[in-house]
């Protein structure tokens, strides 16, 4: 099992979730997050107060999958979530010592597949 | 000179005038919350380059004595606009409250065209708009142009605001185009309380494009006043039964939209319909709009903000209603279909459909006029996807000012260092 952490445009989140269920990737959690990542900085003026914007919004994602899930869960992230600009994010694969699924207290393989399959 | 008549149009151009800003929150609350504020400041950014384009100029084209189809030029830079009296009141505060209606009436199309529009396009266009469009048609209407002497009715602005702006609006969408998650992805409103907020502030200052359109505090004022009261109501509640009935639930968006289908509606109708016609008016009103805002989202035309439903729809509907329950017997003006005379609703729809054509056509050709010198569109990824609110203005409707660096271009003369204390001294 590994933990996928996806670190994405918030813009892109919706086809980034459209190319996850398409790969039948059905459990996921997102947070709006706020990070730096190498882009450009942007600038704002508020009245005589100039600031650069060092943390862009950015979305993580946090998909727990099987081992044979790993490869087709990169390749959809990266495809939907690219725009080609500096500020696209990162994908972040960990591996997982154990999984527990709460309603049923199963483990490991058996708590990250779908229910119903 | 009449002092009370002075007196209520003072308070009427400023409730018009409060307007525009109540159609910033209507709108502002409908789009993403990273399109906020470029949606808000394409209303308020009327109020600085319209009204000083109608002082220059458009007061002028729509009002100064010229030919059936364009005004004079004789009022330029308010050349002769005193203090000496236009009917009742004074001159100068006839010109300030008739660009009170050149200001929101340019606004309104900007609900067609938000979450995209490069804002120095839309500045310019905005402008033009407000002086090749807005300025001829009112002069059609009011300034004794050619349907004037047609005896089209027009209250308050029915034809020469809302079905102006309607079309207008339709025809900028189509040449912006959509957005571009137009129909791909979900578009939600991010305030629906501004949406409400703007939708009560704009019935608060519609009584003064209403009832001060009487021109003076007279029974004309009263009727338009109170058949504003009643005919959004009616819609209103029109539109609570059509949600009920087709959802189960009373959406507060309809609410919102609702009201203001109601007072575009009564608008032309105001000061010439009874009370009761009022609010058969308002219920009538509210079937086609709804239908209207229904059926747009499953089209091509990404008219974000609904302002052919709402405005244009809404519009035409008054206007043609006008001409169905106009009363000699309330106004002193004219008598509609129902009051028999059917030569009224041709009239109306004559003055409908030639405000309609002319409008599409300028502005069709002001937008491909102004393409030609500046891009119309933000870019896709780094303004429409980053939002209009950073793209285009450097500023966030909702930021937190976590990781802002505070940049300081002139630095100030350095402090001179606090001089360390003398060794040696103290403990």
């Amino acid at each position: 099992m590994k933990l996928v952490v996806a670190i994405v445009r918030p813009e892109k989140l919706t086809d980034v979730l459209e190319a996850l269920f398409r790969a039948e990737v059905r459990g996921l959690t997102i947070s709006r997050v706020q990070g730096h990542g190498g882009e450009m900085e942007r600038v704002e003026t508020y009245r005589g107060t100039t600031v650069k914007m060092e943390l862009s919004e950015k979305v993580r994602l946090e998909i727990g999958v099987s081992d044979h899930f790993v490869e087709p869960t990169v390749r959809a992230i990266l495809a939907a979530a690219r725009t080609g600009e500096v500020g696209d994010g990162k994908i972040f694969v960990l591996p997982v010592e154990h999984v527990y699924r709460i309603r049923t207290g199963e483990r490991d393989e058996a708590a990250v597949t779908p229910v119903g399959v | 000179m009449n002092a009370a008549d002075t007196a209520w149009m003072l308070v009427a151009t400023a409730l018009v005038l409060l307007m525009t800003p109540a159609l910033g929150f209507f709108y502002g609350g409908l789009v993403r919350a990273k399109n906020a504020l470029n949606t808000m400041m394409m209303s308020f950014a009327a109020l600085g380059c319209v009204a000083i384009a109608w002082a220059v100029a458009g007061y002028s084209l729509a009002f100064a004595p010229g030919g059936p189809w364009l005004g004079g030029f004789s009022r330029f830079f308010l050349h002769g606009v005193d203090l000496a009296p236009a009917g009742t009141i004074p001159h100068l505060l006839f010109m300030a409250y008739q660009g009170t209606f050149a200001i929101i009436t340019a606004a309104l199309i900007s609900g067609a065209i938000v979450e995209r529009m490069q804002f120095r396009a839309y500045l310019l266009f905005l402008t033009v708009w407000s002086l090749l469009v807005y300025a001829p048609v009112a002069h059609w209407v009011w300034g004794g142009g050619w349907l004037a002497k047609l005896g089209a009715l027009d209250f308050a602005g029915g034809t020469v605001v809302h079905v102006n702006a309607g079309v207008a609006a339709v025809v900028a969408a189509v040449v912006l185009g959509p957005r571009k998650d137009y129909a791909r992805q979900a578009t939600l409103p991010h305030n629906v309380p501004f949406t409400l907020l703007g939708a009560g502030l704009l019935w608060f200052g519609w009584f003064g494009f209403n009832a001060g359109s009487a021109l003076g505090a007279n029974n004309a004022a009263a009727l338009a006043f109170v058949n504003t009261m009643l005919a959004p109501a009616a819609t209103l509640l029109a539109w609570t039964l059509l949600d009920l009935f087709r959802g189960g639930k009373v959406t507060a968006v309809g609410g919102a939209t609702a009201i203001v289908v109601g007072l575009v509606a009564v608008t032309p109708a105001a000061g010439y319909i009874s009370p009761i016609s009022a609010i058969v008016l308002g219920l009538i009103a509210a079937l086609p709009s709804y239908i209207g805002v229904l059926l747009r989202p499953r089209t091509r035309l990404d008219d974000s903000l609904d302002v052919l439903a709402a405005h244009g729809v809404g519009g035409t509907v008054g206007a043609i209603l006008t001409g169905v329950f106009a009363q000699r017997l309330w106004s002193g003006a004219a008598d509609g279909l129902l009051f028999g005379e059917p030569r009224q609703v041709l009239v109306q729809l004559l003055a409908v459909g030639s405000a309609a054509a002319y409008s599409a056509a300028l502005t069709f050709l002001i937008l491909k006029g102004i393409g030609l010198v500046l891009p119309l569109r933000a870019s896709d990824g780094a303004g429409e996807g980053l939002g209009m609110d950073v793209s285009q203005h450097g500023e966030e409707a909702y930021g937190t000012g976590e990781g802002a660096i505070l940049v300081l271009p002139d630095p100030l003369p350095a402090a001179p260092a606090p001089t360390p204390a003398p060794a040696g001294e103290g403990a």
